[in-house]
């Protein structure tokens, strides 16, 4: 079957087997390997991108039911050269809120929406939306400091 | 994990999408939200030849909020009801348990009939639509009807559809004056499905009696569970502290014959069933009458 | 202006650029051409004899390239090599039985591989499993560690007359003697049951063969690509530096990602050779929690010898430990528990005995704290049992048998994991417990808010529980350091990273020495065209052992450069300054030189190299220590606990920690943190459930329960810097710490929280469904 996708703003067209999840196929029909899978069963989160602007797991979607939707991974973050971080990416090193850094795209994909959702969330607020994303590494603690350090960043949009 | 392979169809309309169904003869399998049917299949658990992908179909999408209560189009994104304030307003029972279900990544994506129609017994949903005396449409090339919640779970992942009949539509009706609901639940962790929770609607009469109590349990049986004798206990009482931990009790030992899994023993699930239907009836009147239940 | 001092700073991470925007390279994100995949079929039995395995359809469908059975290996057929051979412990038995490529005549634990199908792709791959059919028949399986060595009980492996993998005795002082002074003796058992490390990377393999230049790339998420490029050297008969092995980004090891010449990195790069393609494994969720290795399941039976001021008079300890189907590990797992049960304390007799088994279970080597755990939950709860019957403080108790700064180094008479005697390098840790009750207001807490709680009908509790840990083990690491032309300084190490911070940490070393900006220190690990000599990442000994080589080789190449100024600038070296990338003359920063045009002349293309001195700005060092650093802790914790649904809350968590001098806090901090979190997975979330078939019941995410943002407690965290003797840096490591202590100090706090109800935990992990049925027993008991 063939799909049309807009990925980060760059229209792509492939021919896919049905089956193929959409978590493969951007990563390896389109080659974005930021985008990452842990368990494709739809608890670990590393492999959240945006579909149509909204957090969904990539490895719970087929490649063709993303035919004419517009779908961000963490590529698309950071704009232009790849060189300038994201005012959340910039964050997440500021206050060290990644290690092994694989879970950490998913991460950002579930926040992005979120701070858009809800600029100036509390604790709890931050750390439910970030229990759908499994990290290993951080102990969450340096995760919820980022998100708090973005809060007070001006926002991309402004 | 990858999924075997399947034919994939994706049909715009109901019509389409009904006429798929029969021509497969049962061997398609609609796909909704695919948030439960998709990870079963990368884990080759489930293994349909075919697939009838509902996503495309816009006319199942919608939330109403009618006279007669609230109707939700059966592919509604589960997200979209969380944050409708007609939920809100008209079923906040919905609203409450809404939040409940996995994470938004996943109420991005699921929807509300595809939750209904999967029939986890863990799953939130079936026991809010028990609670809530919902109707469920459902459409087959043969013609339409309509069927009570507590007729449309039939079991373990079983429901009343028929394999070429696709739910569409999900009414709730507004619930008399003087009620008040209450959703909780207990879980391994935040979003995980629940080792059990309770949907309760209850109904005050003018003299602050409970005229009708419907307690549903999920997580406690093979689909969601009707509190019929906690209902009775309740039925025509003044509610008091007292009464309402008699009814949970019946509840949790009456009502319910629980299953033990790795996560949670039957014991342990009838001494949560007690427990959550305590809080959650308490909430509830508190909620009618807008004031605490008296102990005694 | 550069700071003079990197060490010690919170310094921001050179490798998150890399990999906050999808930039940095993990295994699975290599594509080369022609690439096939792989996937493996695995045995869904836990004991079995096998029959037959036929693979002829699965060959003969499309898109599939091979398929290969272990009848298919010829000679490249064997079992792994023994990683770990265990230390000379008197009267040891140990009995090696490593794991197999492909099992052959029988399969030893569920998810065993049985047959390796390549194809055009992983979806094909895993369609071509169904394929092949395998005959088998069932055996009993060897699951309970008590039932694997009753007589009679059927063997994992048959050659052996018994389950027996190891026994081993360890001894100082005389216990039976100090029993007999005893006051009390707390007897009791404990048992700690299995984890997985589940690191959200599942392991992965990529192979070329370049059949032109005859060398073999490897990319693997493996902790230590030395030895696997010398391995895989030697099993395809080829030239070590034929083989590149490349371990990039790797998405969190914990343990199993270690060198384990596991199956599936022994076959990849034997396929892609004999098929002349590139060929890449991953693993994926399902099969990393049969074929990736475990650990956690041992069983105590432990008495501790008491005096009646709570002086630790000795400790018995026999116990048994589930080593799974093979033990290519060695006894390195068990050895931990056994010395790291002795803690901080000043314990005079000791007596403990193990004995190995094994069982049809997945493989156990060290997951993040290596055993260290269970002997800290056994000491711990030992002492907290005492203190509750001799009628003392628990913090009292601990402090009363604390080794005091002047017995270090202190010797524990029994030999550690690394063949070593365990000595104490350094501690101090009284004033640690201090802080840590401090910090968490133990005394106002037990004193006046604890009652005040129960009052009003709240179950919170208290928990303080002390460690220590052996860490930054030998043999040895080696650095090169290279300062370029461009004035960029390039670091070569053998360690592997799974996002320890090396990248920075080891920038700030080298920073510090050259007087150059961390971001000017440019990394590379884990890649063995660019450094072959050394380990890998293991027993939190990166920063140690590695760092230390990198402090080396960074004060070689520093003495080069004044060598070099001094001649240019016509000073004494003893005169200049290294600071901002340039060497000046102390008190003359302006007329100096910048370290890149110094690399350019060390490197001329006309004139002649002084004789007796090498070309550029270049060193290369190792470092070896002697013994493992002992890093030690202090942890404490607030829980509330719901009687009526077992729900525990995490109120608040302190850690004091002293892992001697801190290269990079902010970094420390984060090892500590996830540390904690792993802890408290491990004692409230996550368990290994196996049926009596051998059957594991919960291979997902969906029920294998990794702790979430919402089950974590902020970590207050205090540090207190003990240098220790044994490197030049004084640092000890942190990477298992945060996890060791969490079990024990989990049980505590909630038993604490649950006091007077005749609770007692003597088991890890817990649930809500296992402190119900705990607290349900002890009501019983108690009517």
């Amino acid at each position: 079957m063939t799909v049309h996708v807009s990925v980060n703003g760059t229209g792509h067209q492939r021919t896919v087997e049905p089956r193929l999840l959409l978590s493969d196929f951007l990563r390896h029909e389109l080659g974005l390997t930021g985008t990452h899978v842990g368990c494709e069963h739809g608890v670990c989160g590393a492999c959240t991108v945006l579909l149509d602007g909204e957090a969904v797991r990539s490895c719970l979607m087929f490649a063709v039911q993303a035919d004419g939707h517009e779908i961000t991974t963490v590529e698309g973050l950071a704009d232009g050269s790849g060189e300038a971080l994201h005012p959340l990416q910039a964050a997440f090193r500021e206050a060290h809120g990644l290690q092994c850094g694989f879970c950490t795209p998913g991460v950002l994909m579930t926040l992005v929406p979120f701070l858009r959702d809800y600029p100036h969330p509390d604790e709890r607020t931050i750390r439910e939306a970030l229990s759908g994303n499994l990290c290993r590494c951080t102990g969450y603690q340096n995760i919820v400091a980022a998100v708090r350090l973005a809060c007070d960043a001006p926002s991309p949009d402004r | 994990m990858k999924p075997a392979p399947f034919t994939y169809h994706c049909p715009g309309t109901v019509e389409e999408a009904l006429a798929l169904l029969a021509e497969h003869g049962g061997e398609a399998k609609p796909l909704a939200g695919g948030q439960s049917l998709i990870p079963a299949m990368n884990f080759r658990l489930a293994r349909p030849t075919a697939l009838v992908d509902l996503n495309r179909i816009a006319e199942l999408s919608y939330v109403r909020a009618e006279r007669a209560g609230l109707t939700l189009g059966a592919m509604t994104r589960q997200r979209a009801v969380e944050r409708s304030a007609a939920v809100a307003r008209a079923a906040p029972l919905l609203a409450e348990a809404m939040p409940w279900i996995a994470h938004p990544q996943i109420r991005n994506r699921g929807t509300v009939g595809g939750s209904v129609a999967h029939a986890d017994p863990s799953a939130e949903l079936p026991a809010v639509l028990l609670a809530l005396e919902a109707r469920l449409r459902a459409r087959s090339a043969a013609g339409e009807r309509s069927i009570p919640a507590g007729e449309f779970f039939k079991g373990m992942l079983e429901t009343a559809l028929g394999p070429d009949e696709l739910l569409v539509e999900i009414a709730l009706p507004r619930p008399p004056q003087r009620s008040g609901t209450a959703f909780l639940e207990v879980a391994r962790r935040y979003g995980d499905y629940a080792m059990v929770g309770v949907a309760v609607v209850v109904t005050l009469d003018q003299r602050g009696r409970c005229s009708a109590a419907r307690i549903a349990l999920l997580s406690v049986g093979d689909g969601p569970v009707l509190a019929q004798a906690a209902g009775e206990i309740l039925a025509g009482q003044i509610p008091s502290e007292q009464l309402l931990r008699s009814a949970a009790d019946a509840a949790a030992t009456r009502d319910i014959d629980p299953p033990s899994d790795i996560h949670a023993s039957a014991a342990y699930r009838r001494q949560l069933a007690a427990v959550l239907t305590r809080r959650a009836l308490v909430r509830a009147f508190e909620r009618a009458g807008q004031g605490a239940v008296p102990s005694g | 202006m550069t700071p003079r001092h990197q060490i010690g700073e919170p310094v921001r991470r050179n490798e998150d650029a890399r990999l906050l925007t999808g930039r940095a390279l993990f295994v699975d994100d290599v594509r080369l051409d022609g690439m096939l995949h792989v996937a493996f079929l695995r045995s869904q039995h836990a004991h079995a004899r096998l029959v037959s395995v036929d693979a002829a359809a699965a060959r003969t469908r499309a898109g599939v390239v091979a398929v290969y059975t272990a009848a298919d290996l010829g000679d490249y057929w064997r079992p792994g090599p023994l990683l770990v051979p265990p230390p000379p412990i008197p009267g040891l038995v140990f009995n090696a039985c490593t794991q197999v490529p492909l099992a052959r005549d029988k399969l030893r634990h569920m998810g065993e591989a049985v047959a390796m199908v390549v194809a055009e792709s992983r979806y094909v791959a895993e369609d071509a499993l169904d394929d092949i059919i395998v005959e088998t028949e069932n055996l009993p399986p060897v699951v309970d560690l008590e039932a694997a060595l009753a007589p009679g009980a059927a063997r994992v492996h048959e050659h052996l007359p018994s389950n027996v993998a190891a026994h081993a005795v360890q001894r100082k002082g005389d216990y039976a003697r100090a029993k007999t002074r005893a006051h009390a003796v707390i007897k009791r058992r404990f048992r700690y049951d299995r984890g997985a490390s589940a690191a959200i990377e599942n392991r992965a393999v990529v192979a070329q063969w370049d059949a032109r230049a005859e060398e073999l790339t490897v990319w693997d998420t493996t902790q230590a690509p030395i030895p696997i490029r010398n391995g895989l050297a030697q099993m395809l008969g080829l030239l070590e530096s034929q083989v590149r092995v490349v371990a990039p980004f790797v998405g969190g090891g914990f343990g199993p990602k270690i060198m384990m010449f596991y199956p599936e990195e022994v076959l990849v790069p034997w396929a892609a050779m004999r098929l002349g393609r590139s060929v890449k494994w991953c693993e994926d969720r399902q099969e990393n929690f049969f074929a990736t290795t475990q650990e956690r399941g041992q069983i105590h039976d432990a008495e501790l010898a008491v005096a009646k001021d709570g002086k630790i008079l000795g400790v018995r300890d026999v116990f048994l430990h589930d080593t799974g189907a093979y033990d290519p590990y060695g006894l390195t797992v068990p050895i931990n528990s056994q010395c790291t049960l002795l803690g901080p304390y000043d314990i005079p007799s000791y007596e403990s005995e193990f004995t190995a088994v094994f069982t049809n279970k997945t493989i156990v080597t060290p997951v993040r704290g290596a055993g260290r755990q269970h002997g800290v939950f056994v000491i711990e709860r030992l002492l907290d049992f005492a203190a509750r019957e001799l009628g003392l403080d628990r913090a009292e108790i601990r402090r009363r048998n604390l080794l005091r700064p002047e017995q270090f180094p202190f010797n524990n008479e029994i030999l550690f994991q690394d063949s070593a005697p365990l000595t104490y390098d350094s501690g101090n840790y009284e004033p640690a417990l201090d802080a840590a009750l401090k910090v968490i207001d133990y005394h106002r807490f037990v004193r006046e808010e604890q009652p005040r709680f129960r009052a009003a009908g709240r179950h919170v509790g208290i928990g303080v529980v002390c460690y220590v840990e052996g860490t930054g083990i030998g043999p040895y690491e080696g650095a090169r350091v290279t300062v370029e032309p461009s004035g960029r300084v390039r670091l070569a190490t053998g360690v592997g990273t799974q996002g320890q911070g090396h990248f920075t940490v080891f920038a700030q070393i080298i920073a510090e020495v050259l007087g150059v900006d961390v971001t000017d220190v440019h990394v590379i690990t884990g890649d063995t065209r660019e450094f072959h000599w050394g380990t890998g990442t293991f027993a939190s000994r990166g920063a140690v052992v590695a760092g230390s080589a990198c402090h080396a080789a960074a004060a070689r190449v520093r003495d080069k450069i004044l060598e070099l100024a001094s001649r240019e600038l016509e000073a004494a070296p003893a005169d200049l300054v290294l600071e901002n990338g340039r060497v000046h003359v102390r008190g003359v920063p302006d007329a100096g030189v910048a370290l890149g045009a110094l690399a350019l002349k060390a490197n001329p293309l006309r004139g002649a190299v002084r004789p007796g001195t090498e070309p550029g700005l270049e060193a290369t060092a190792y470092f070896g220590p002697d013994r493992g650093s002992t890093a030690s802790g202090v942890h404490a914790m607030l829980v509330e606990v719901d009687p009526e649904t077992a729900q525990v809350e995490i109120k608040r968590y302190v850690v004091v920690h002293d892992c001697g001098r801190v290269i990079n806090p902010m970094i420390v901090e984060g090892q500590i943190q996830g540390g904690v979190a792993h802890g408290i997975g491990n004692a409230f979330y996550e368990q290994l459930v196996y049926d009596d078939e051998g059957q594991l019941l919960n291979a997902s995410f969906m029920d294998y329960l990794l702790p979430t943002a919402t089950d974590v407690p902020n970590v207050e965290t205090t540090h207190r810097e003990t240098p220790s003797p044994l490197n030049p840096l004084g640092v000890k490591g942190v990477g298992e710490a945060g996890a060791i202590p969490t079990g024990a100090l989990f049980a505590q706090a909630v038993e604490d929280a649950l006091a007077g109800t005749g609770l007692e935990i003597r088991e890890i992990p817990l649930s809500p469904n296992r402190l119900f049925e705990l607290m349900h027993e002890a009501r019983g008991a108690a009517t």
